[in-house]
C-alpha cells in the first residue's frame, strides 16, 4: 500500500479554471465535422424503416444516376472488405449467443436504423438525397419489443443461435450454496421488488461524425471520430477492416459528450476507413439527431427483480437478485457486460454476509443495441438496493435513515472485504449520510411533513435519500479477466521536460468533456514544482499519445491521473542524478521542492529542474551511463477498483391532482477523496445529477408494438432545460483512496448512480399515505397521477 | 441565389442554394464552425447566433433570409484585440461548460437574454435559455454564470 502524499498543495485542490475553455468559447476548437477535409466524400446511410426485416433485394441503381453520386453498396456488396464482424470485446459466459453482424446488415435489419445500404457522394446534401432513392425490398417480420415476449422465443431474432437469449450470468459465492435460501427462511422482514430501468438514449449534445483520410504517402490513414476510445478504435478497426495497426491512426479531436455512447466501435467508422482506402479518398460522415436516436446505443433497459432479507433489527442477511438486461439486435463493444457491472453491487453499501445470488439474463430485441450509458450497470444496482431499502423501511415502519444507518459498513471496517472477494478502499457512510440529513434540513421537512401532507392535502410533500458505491477506475487488469473481459485496465503516462522548461504530459485518457488538460497540468506542476500554465497535455491521438484504454467508467484521474504522477516522479529520479552530478553532492543530500534541487544545508548549492532539463539536452555532462533528455514513461495497472460513495437527498413536492412533481431541493454529498480540482468535481456532480434526474422524471426511448422508434429527435425525447431541474446543493467528505498515491477516487457517474432512486424514493415518500408503494419511471405526471388513482381504487375495494 | 449579408462585420456576397439553412452557410460557405449542429428540429439551440442583434436558432432560418441581415457568430464575439465578451468569460470563470458543444449557442441566447432583460432573476434566466440544451453540466453553472455577467 501506498503511503498518501500529505505535503501541502500549492496547487492540487484549488479550483482552477479550464485551459480548455477559451477556445470552445470563441469557437476555435475544432469537433470532428469541423474538419476542412478538401476532396472528401460524403457517406450517407441506407436505414431500416422496419425493426424486423428481411432484406430481398437492393436497387441501388436509381440512387447511383443521381447528381454528385460516385458509389452505392448494399450490405452483401462490401463483406469483401470485411477481416471479421463488427466486435464485442465482452464474451461474458463462454456460451454466449453473439450473432455475427457487419457494418452494413446482410439478409436481414433487426432494429428500425440498422443500416442496409449506403452511398458516396461528393457533397452531404446529395449522398442523402440519394439515400432517399435506394429502394430496398424488405420482408416484415414480426417486432419483439417486451423482455418476456423475447424470453419465450415466440420469434427468434437471429434464427442460427435458435434463441433469444445471448447468456444467463449468474454470481454466486463459492462455499455459501445454501445460506441465502436459510437466510430467506429465518428471516424477520423480507421484501420482494420489481422494478424497470427503462431504456435510455445517452444523447450527448454532438452528435457522432467521423472521417477518414488516406495520407499522401506511405499507405498510412487517419481516422478522426467523435470518440472516447480512439486507442480501443484502433485496434478493433486494424482487427475488423485488415488495416495493418501500425498504418492507422486515430485522432478525437474536441468531443462534445460521450457519456458512454461514444464508448463503442460503430459501423460508420469501419465504413469511412474501409471505403478511403477501397476509393483512396477521404470519406466522411456526419450523423445526424434523427439518426443518433437509432444508430448509437442506448442504455438502461433492464427488468430488475430484487429480495432482500432482514433480521428483527432491519439488518441485511440476504439479497437475491434476478434480472433480465435487453440487448437489442446485436451485441455492440460491451452490451453483455454493462449488468455485470452492476452486479456486485446489489447489496450497495451495506455490511452483508456472504449470502447473495445473482442472475442476469441477456435477449435480445428488435431495438437498437443497448451498452453503456453514465454509470453503466451501477445506476441500475443502486436504484434496485435504494428502492428496495425503502420497501423494507416501510415494512417495518422506521424511517429509511435509521435502517441505513443501522446496515452502512462502519468506516473503521475498510478496508472492507466483501462477500464477493472484492476490497472496498475506504469509506465513512456515516459522516456523508449525516452530512447530507444536514443541508438537506432532513428532520425539519420530516416534521413539515406531518404538517403539510394531512388527509385531503394535494400538495405532498417527499423526501428520499440514497447511498451509494461507484465502483469506478476500470481496472486491475486481473479482475476484468476474471470476468472475460477482453482488454486491460492499465493506463499510460509520459512526462517530457523540454530545454526550455516547458513540460508535456502525454495521456491516454481521451476527455470528452471532463477537463483532462486542466486537471493533468495541475498533477504535473504539482509533482514537479512548475506553473500548470507551462504544462501542454497531448491527448487523443495515437500517434502522440501511442499507448493508452481511453475514458469511460470513471477511470481517468485513478489510472490514467495517477500514471502522470508516477511519471512525475520517475522524471525527478532522474533529474536527482544529474544534479547530484552536476552540484557534486550526494543523491541522498538532495531535496526537490519548488522545482529546484537544493543540498541539505548548503541553499546556495542549488539547481532547478529547467537548468537539468537543458543539460539533459545537451548532453555534456551527464553521470556515466545515464540517457540524455529528461522524460519518464509510465504503464500503470490500479491495484484495485476505486470506490468514491456518498448520500443524495431529494425533497419534492407532488400535486395529486394533476401529478406534477416539483424537485424543492437536491442535495447531493460525494466523497471522490482528494480532489484534483473542485470546481471540475462539482460540475460533474451537477451534470450526473441533471441526468439521474432525468431518468426519474423526463426520459425513455419509447417503441410501439411494431418496433417503431416514437422519439426520434429531441422534440420527443425529453432532455431536460434549465428551466426542468432546480439548482443542486452540493456538500463533500474527503476519504483518501489508500490504493493510490494522490488518495483520489473516481467522480464522472456518481450523480447519475444516485439521481434516479433519490428522486423517485422522494415521490414514494410523498404519496405513501395515499397507498403508493411504487412508481415507474420516467415519474411523469400522467404516470404519477395514474400510481395515485390506482393505489386509491385499491384502498376503496 | 444571390445573397449579401454582413457577418460579423464583414459583407460577403454568395451565391447559394435556395434550400441552404443560416448554419450550413455560415459553417460550410463562411467556415465559421463555432456554430455547432446538435439536432435536426429546432430543438438544441446549439445553432445559436444573433441576426440583426437577437439571437436565433440558425437551423431554422434559410440563408436566404438573412440577406441583407447583419450576423454575429460566436467568433464574432470577443474584442479585436483577443479580449472574450464579458459572458464568454462569466462561462469560463464559472465553469459553466464541459464539453463545449453547447457552450457557443449558450452564450449567443445568453447574451441575448441580458440584452432584453439586463437583471434577470434566478427564473427568468432558466426559462431564457430553455430553447437551449446542455448535456454535462446540469445548468447549475450556466444560470450562474448568466446571472454573474448581469450583476456586473
Amino acid at each position: 500500500m501506498t503511503i498518501i502524499d500529505d505535503r501541502p498543495s500549492a496547487v492540487l485542490g484549488t479550483r482552477r479554471l479550464r485551459k480548455e475553455d477559451p477556445a470552445l468559447l470563441t469557437g476555435e476548437a475544432k469537433f470532428t465535422n469541423d474538419l476542412h477535409i478538401p476532396g472528401a466524400l460524403h457517406l450517407a446511410l441506407v436505414r431500416s424503416p422496419y425493426a424486423h426485416a428481411r432484406i430481398l433485394g437492393v436497387d441501388l441503381a436509381p440512387a447511383l444516376a443521381m447528381p454528385g453520386v460516385v458509389a452505392a453498396y448494399s450490405g452483401a456488396d462490401l463483406m469483401g472488405l470485411w477481416a471479421g464482424p463488427m466486435p464485442c470485446a465482452w464474451p461474458v459466459t463462454a456460451d454466449m449467443k453473439n450473432p455475427a453482424h457487419y457494418p452494413v446488415a446482410v439478409g436481414k435489419a433487426t432494429y428500425m436504423g440498422d443500416a442496409v445500404a449506403c452511398v458516396l457522394a461528393t457533397s452531404e446534401a446529395a449522398a442523402r438525397d440519394a439515400v432517399e432513392a435506394v429502394v430496398v425490398d424488405y420482408e416484415a417480420l414480426p417486432a419483439v419489443v417486451d423482455l418476456d415476449d423475447a424470453l419465450s422465443d415466440r420469434v427468434i431474432i437471429h434464427e442460427g443461435e435458435g434463441t433469444n437469449r445471448s447468456y444467463t450470468w449468474d454470481l454466486k459465492v463459492e462455499g455459501t450454496e445454501g445460506q441465502v435460501d436459510a437466510a430467506f427462511a429465518a428471516a424477520a422482514y423480507t421484501v420482494s421488488e420489481h422494478y424497470v430501468q427503462q431504456r435510455l438514449i445517452p444523447m450527448a449534445m454532438e452528435p457522432r461524425a467521423v472521417a477518414a483520410v488516406p495520407q499522401p504517402f506511405g499507405g498510412d490513414i487517419t481516422l478522426y471520430s467523435a470518440t472516447q476510445i480512439p486507442h480501443i478504435l484502433k485496434v478493433m478497426t486494424a482487427l475488423t477492416v485488415g488495416v495493418p495497426e501500425h498504418q492507422l491512426r486515430v485522432i478525437a479531436p474536441s468531443v462534445g459528450g460521450g457519456f458512454g455512447a461514444k464508448l463503442d466501435v460503430y459501423a460508420e467508422e469501419l465504413l469511412c476507413v474501409a471505403l478511403a482506402r477501397k476509393h483512396k479518398v477521404p470519406v466522411r460522415w456526419n450523423e445526424e439527431r434523427g439518426e443518433n436516436t437509432q444508430a448509437s446505443i442506448h442504455g438502461r433497459a433492464q427488468k430488475q427483480h430484487i429480495e432482500l432479507a432482514a433480521d428483527a433489527d432491519g439488518r441485511l442477511t440476504a439479497v437475491r437478485v434476478r434480472l433480465v438486461a435487453d440487448m437489442g439486435g446485436y451485441l455492440q463493444l460491451i452490451t453483455p457486460g454493462i449488468p455485470l457491472l452492476g452486479a456486485f453491487l446489489y447489496a450497495g453499501v451495506y455490511d452483508l454476509p456472504a449470502a447473495y445470488d445473482f442472475s442476469c439474463t441477456g435477449v435480445f430485441t428488435t431495438m437498437t443495441p443497448t451498452d453503456a450509458y453514465r454509470g453503466a450497470g451501477r445506476p441500475e444496482a443502486t436504484y434496485a438496493i435504494e428502492r428496495a431499502m425503502d420497501a423494507l423501511a416501510d415494512t417495518m415502519g422506521i424511517d429509511p435513515l435509521e435502517l441505513r444507518r443501522r446496515n452502512y459498513i462502519r468506516k473503521e471496517q475498510f478496508p472492507y472485504t466483501a462477500f464477493t472477494g472484492l476490497v472496498y478502499d475506504s469509506g465513512d457512510h456515516d459522516a456523508a449520510a449525516t452530512l447530507a440529513a444536514t443541508l438537506a434540513d432532513y428532520d425539519g421537512v420530516r416534521a413539515r411533513q406531518k404538517v403539510q401532507n394531512v388527509p385531503g392535502a394535494t400538495k405532498r410533500l417527499g423526501i428520499g435519500l440514497i447511498s451509494y458505491f461507484e465502483m469506478c477506475g476500470l481496472a486491475p487488469s486481473r479482475v476484468l479477466a476474471s470476468l472475460n473481459y477482453a482488454a486491460g485496465g492499465w493506463e499510460a503516462a509520459t512526462v517530457r521536460i523540454l530545454p526550455t522548461n516547458k513540460v508535456q504530459v502525454v495521456t491516454g485518457t481521451s476527455p470528452h468533456g471532463q477537463g483532462h488538460e486542466t486537471s493533468w497540468s495541475m498533477i504535473a506542476a504539482e509533482k514537479l514544482g512548475v506553473d500548470p500554465d507551462d504544462v501542454d497535455v497531448l491527448h487523443s491521438d495515437t500517434a502522440l499519445a501511442p499507448l493508452g484504454l481511453d475514458t469511460y467508467g470513471s477511470r481517468s484521474l485513478t489510472n490514467g491521473g495517477v500514471a502522470i504522477a508516477m511519471a512525475c516522479d520517475k522524471v525527478i529520479d532522474k533529474a536527482k542524478k544529474i544534479a547530484a552530478h552536476q552540484l557534486e553532492a550526494n543523491e541522498d543530500d538532495l531535496e526537490f521542492t519548488g522545482g529546484t534541487f537544493t543540498v541539505k544545508g548548503s541553499p546556495d548549492k542549488a539547481m532547478p529542474l529547467g537548468a537539468i532539463a537543458f543539460a539533459a539536452f545537451t548532453a555534456h555532462n551527464l553521470p556515466d551511463g545515464l540517457e540524455p533528455n529528461l522524460e519518464a514513461q509510465v504503464t500503470y495497472d490500479p491495484p484495485n477498483f476505486s470506490w468514491p460513495f456518498g448520500t443524495h437527498i431529494c425533497t419534492v413536492e407532488v400535486d395529486t391532482e394533476t401529478g406534477q412533481v416539483d424537485v424543492l431541493q437536491y442535495v447531493a454529498v460525494d466523497d471522490c477523496g482528494n480532489q484534483v480540482n473542485p470546481l471540475i468535481v462539482e460540475g460533474q456532480v451537477h451534470g450526473g445529477v441533471v441526468q439521474g434526474m432525468a431518468q426519474a422524471l423526463y426520459e425513455e426511448a419509447v417503441y410501439d408494438s411494431d418496433g417503431n422508434l416514437k422519439t426520434t429527435s429531441l422534440a420527443e425525447y425529453l432532455v431536460p432545460a434549465a428551466s426542468d431541474v432546480p439548482p443542486i446543493t452540493l456538500g463533500h467528505t474527503i476519504t483518501p483512496s489508500p490504493t493510490n498515491q494522490l488518495g483520489v477516487k473516481g467522480i464522472g457517474e456518481a450523480g447519475t448512480i444516485g439521481a434516479a432512486p433519490a428522486v423517485i424514493n422522494a415521490i414514494v415518500d410523498a404519496l405513501s399515505d395515499l397507498g403508493v408503494t411504487d412508481i415507474p419511471m420516467p415519474a411523469s405526471p400522467q404516470t404519477v397521477w395514474k400510481a395515485i388513482h390506482h393505489a386509491q381504487q385499491g384502498a376503496n375495494t | 441565389m444571390k445573397i449579401r449579408v454582413t457577418v460579423n462585420g464583414t459583407a460577403h456576397d454568395s451565391d447559394v442554394e435556395p434550400r441552404t439553412l443560416l448554419v450550413h452557410y455560415v459553417r460550410e460557405v463562411l467556415g465559421l464552425t463555432g456554430t455547432n449542429i446538435g439536432c435536426d428540429t429546432s430543438s438544441c439551440g446549439a445553432c445559436s447566433l444573433h441576426l440583426n442583434g437577437e439571437a436565433v436558432k440558425s437551423c431554422t432560418i434559410l440563408a436566404a433570409q438573412a440577406d441583407g441581415a447583419e450576423v454575429t457568430t460566436i467568433e464574432g464575439m470577443a474584442s479585436a484585440d483577443g479580449t472574450m465578451h464579458p459572458m464568454q468569460q462569466a462561462f469560463m470563470e464559472n465553469h459553466a461548460l464541459q464539453c463545449g458543444y453547447c457552450a457557443p449557442g449558450m452564450v449567443m441566447a445568453a447574451s441575448s437574454l441580458l440584452k432584453e432583460n439586463p437583471n434577470p432573476t434566478e427564473e427568468e434566466v432558466r426559462l431564457g435559455l430553455e430553447g437551449n440544451l446542455c448535456r454535462c453540466t446540469g445548468y447549475h453553472n450556466i444560470v450562474k454564470a448568466v446571472l454573474a455577467c448581469a450583476g456586473e
